[in-house]
Order: C-alpha cells, then structure tokens, then sequence
C-alpha cells in the first residue's frame, strides 16, 4: 500500500522524492531563549541530510526536535509542526516510545551500556518486543552487527562487555544498537567527533551503506564531513535556517553570503 | 571576496596566489608585444629575446601548479575560495599557451627576417592589435574579478575570428598571383593562426573568470564567426 503510493508519487526519480520528515514552522524556546526561528525544512527520504553552523546556531535542537528528545528538557518548548510520513510527531496521542523506535540516535561520545556488547544490541529488540524466540534475537543482533560493520570484529566476544570496545567500535556499536530496533530514520549528532581519522573513515562509509535503508540526518562541525557524506546540506546561524540546497551546491556555490562566510572560514 | 579568512595566512597564500597570475599575465603580454613588434619592424633581435623569455613564463606556471596543489592539500578550499584556486589554474595554463604561440610567432618573425617583405603584412599587425586588447582586457578583468567584462572580451572572438577567415583569403589571393610569394605568405599564414589561437585562450580565460566569480558558466550563445572551414553538414553529400 505505501509501497504502491510511493512509487506513484517517485517515478524512478530521487530528486521528486516525498519527503520522510517535514519541519513547518518549527520554533523551539528554552525558557526565554528563542534557539530555533520558524524552520522549514524537508528531509528526504534515503538521504544523508548534513546540518552545519556554528555552535548555539541551532542545529542539535533541531536534530532533538525529530524524536521529541527536546521534551526532556526542562523550560523548553516546541512550536510548530514536524511531520514523519505526514504523521504529526507532536500530535497529544502519539506514543513517544514508539517515536523514538522509529527514529533512532546515535550521540557524540559513544555511550554503549554497561552491558555485553551482546546485550547492548538486543536491548531495544527485547524492550520493544520485536523478537519472538531467543533464535530471532539472535539473528537480529548478528544482522544488525554485521550492517553496523564491526560483527567480524567481535563476533568471538559477544558476552564482554561493550564498554571494553575502541571508542570506534562503540561507535559503531551504538549504531548496531539504533538499527537493531529497524528505525526508519537516524539522527547522528557529532557521531565523529570522538573518532580517529580511520574509525572515522569507517563510520562514513557506514553512513554511506545505512542510506540505503534509512534515512539520515547528521550534525557535525566538519565541514569535510559533510561534504564526503551527506546529500543535502543545510546551514544554520543564530537559529535560523539560512540556505540548504544540494551539498554539492553549498560547497562550490553557496547562495547565501553567510554559508559562504561560514564554510570559507571566514566567520567574524 | 567577502571579507577576511579567520587564518590570515590563507589570505595571505591566496592574494600570493593572484599576484604569480598578474605577474605571469604581465609577462605573457609583454612577450605578445614583443613578437609582434619583431614582426612589423623585422627586428630579429628582438625576436630572438622574444623566444628566450618563453622559459620565464612556462617557469611562473610550474610555480602556479605546486602552489595551487599545495593549497588544495592543505586548505581543503570550498566554495569561491575553490573556485579561486581552481581557476587560477586553469588561466595559468592558457596564459602558458598564449606566450607559447607568442615565441612561435617570433620565430617565424626569424624567418620572415630572411625573406622580402610582401604585402599584406598590414592585415596581421591589426589581427595582432586586437588580440592584443583583449588580451589586456581579460587579464583586466581577471585582476578585477569582473565578470561583465569578461563577457565583453568573450563576445569579441568573433571579431578575430572574422578578421583571420579575411586574412587567410587574402594571403591565399598573394600565393596565386605570384608563387614566389608563397614561403613568406605560408609563414604569414601561420602567424595569423597563432594570433587567432591566443584569442581563444583569451576567451577561455573569460570564461574561468565568470565561473569564478559567479560560479556558473556563460550561458549565453556565442556569435560565431565566419569560418574558413566548410560547413561539415555539407560534407559528404553528392551535388
């Protein structure tokens, strides 16, 4: 049925594409603090969508506003509306738990559970019910292992624990442990910035293979980052959204004086 | 462009940058003039400088190249800042070519020296005179970063071109009328083309300059000029 409609709506084009998650208006206030200002912004669906600026410019809040993570935060407040197939994520009968199976996050700092990495991954299976017998968990976290690129690598200590692994591997078990749930989209806030050069390398290449399944959204301060992974890239600055095209276009052509400014090095 | 980089010294490399293009432009105009010069006023000493200065020019592009590889390593430029870089590049080469066909010029100019003047030699000095303005126009508007005036100089080829097609019928008409004007004439002929060559590059180097300051290419459809070649839609049909 959606498949149907999708392909009805996409013909063969990924430029036409319906968007996954849709952002209108959305404002977002800590307290007195207006952090983010009337955003608009249309995710697509099978994209990596990179969001740059400089720090306090908005782009974690935005990335929290896409499974609600800005509700555990005291004084702050959400208007506006964001869509996740046309579904209103902020509607008042929407399980949030739910929300948050359908998109997944990955953290800056790697921050698996003080678990096996075994347990790390089946943990979201298990809570969410999504395995039926202890063969199908399995089958879950072997998968989800092997799609997160690291099941060779641990495959022979799945009982220590995860928090014993390389900060890339951990990484790369969090990662495991989001898809594991089969979130439809990722958020990835600065899922580098921990990382040597070659666990980043690896991440990337990761990212590269998830978008194929999922839909990703990453926040990073590496301009080169976003310009090796993402599709789209979107500016921020004081809040706002400034510019988002394709990233090919923001890195050779940007439109905006800010973008320009800001991805040049050129920020007063 | 828009104001200052946080790291000065990027600054510093790319207006370094700008500079070795201006000197290099400087230098691949003045070795123009000096070929055409030789030619009109037969002077094969002049030419002869003409051919020895080349290596300075094809020096300043190696210069060019290491530095525009060493900025693109360890700068990782975007945007205009790439564009930039990319472009300087791109001109050095074509100013590398322009000083190129000026010794080649000056060569002939050598030979020339060896045999009686002919005629038309009238038509090439006034071929020489317009490449030469637009030479200087481009490089005018490279030091600018003017991009209408690139599309000025870009418009202008066709002028060459038509000027060249005249040139080439004429000096056919002298090889006619006397054969023994034909060793001057096939020189002539060839100088003639090199001139209309580095109008080209002259074109192509307005073309850089809109792409980088506008990041787009021309869009507009250049006037073409007449042509010495057949129209090729024509080739291969029986009469």
């Amino acid at each position: 049925m959606t498949t149907a409609s999708e392909s009805q709506s996409r013909p063969g084009d990924q430029g036409i594409n319906v968007a996954k998650v849709t952002a209108n208006d959305v404002n977002v206030y800590y307290g007195d603090k207006h952090a983010l200002k009337g955003v608009n912004l249309a995710i697509q669906a099978n994209e990596v969508t990179a969001l740059i600026g400089p720090s306090g410019c908005g782009k974690s809040t935005f990335l929290r506003c896409i499974n609600r993570m800005n509700d555990l935060i005291e004084g702050a407040r959400v208007t506006g509306t964001i869509t996740l197939d046309r579904q209103n994520i902020y509607d008042r009968d929407l399980d949030v738990v739910q929300l948050r199976a359908r998109v997944g996050m990955v953290f800056q700092k790697p921050n698996p559970f003080p678990k096996s990495i075994y347990d790390n991954v089946a943990y979201g299976p298990r809570l969410h019910g999504l395995a039926h017998s202890a063969a199908d968990l399995e089958e879950v976290v072997i998968t989800s292992l092997e799609r997160a690129g690291l099941y060779a690598e641990v495959k022979d200590r799945l009982d220590e624990p995860g928090t014993g692994l390389s900060g890339g591997q951990q990484q790369r078990l969090c990662i495991a442990r989001a898809i594991a749930v089969s979130p439809e989209v990722i958020l990835m806030d600065e899922p580098c910035s921990a990382l040597d050069p070659i666990a980043t390398a690896k991440v990337e290449e990761l990212i590269d293979e998830l978008r194929e399944n999922f839909t990703i959204v990453i926040v990073t301060h590496s301009m080169q980052q976003a310009a090796r992974v993402s599709q789209r890239t979107a500016f921020f600055h004081l809040g706002e959204l400034i510019e988002v095209g394709n990233t090919e276009q923001i890195f050779t052509n940007p439109q905006h004086k800010l973008t320009q400014g800001y991805i040049t090095g050129r920020f007063g | 462009m828009t104001g200052e980089h946080t790291v000065r010294s990027y600054d510093e490399e790319l207006s370094h940058l700008n500079n070795m293009i201006a000197r290099m432009g400087g230098l691949a105009e003045a070795q123009l003039d000096g070929a055409l010069q030789a030619l009109a006023k037969r002077d094969s000493d002049l030419a002869g400088k003409v051919i020895a200065s080349d290596s300075k020019v094809d020096e300043i592009e190696q210069e060019v190249h290491a530095f525009t590889v060493r900025l693109l390593a360890l700068r990782q430029p975007v945007a205009h800042d790439l564009r930039m870089i990319v472009g300087a590049l791109k001109v050095s080469g074509d100013l590398e070519r322009i000083a190129d066909y000026a010794a080649n010029v000056a060569k002939r100019a050598l030979v020339l020296n060896q045999v009686p003047p002919v005629k038309p030699t009238a038509g090439v000095p006034r071929l020489g005179r317009l490449v030469q303005e637009i030479v200087k126009d481009v490089l005018d508007a490279y030091v600018e970063q003017d991009k209408e005036k690139a599309v000025k100089v870009w418009k202008q080829d066709e002028e060459v071109d038509d000027m060249y097609t005249g040139l080439f019928r004429e000096l056919i008409t002298y090889m006619m009328e006397d054969p023994r004007n034909i060793t001057a004439c096939i020189h002539l002929m060839f100088i003639a083309k090199n001139i209309e060559r580095i109008g080209d590059h002259a074109t192509n180097i307005a073309e850089t300059i809109h792409f980088l300051v506008q990041g787009t290419p021309i869009r507009e459809v250049r006037p073409k000029g007449d042509s010495i070649l057949p129209d090729p839609s024509h080739i291969g049909k029986d009469e």
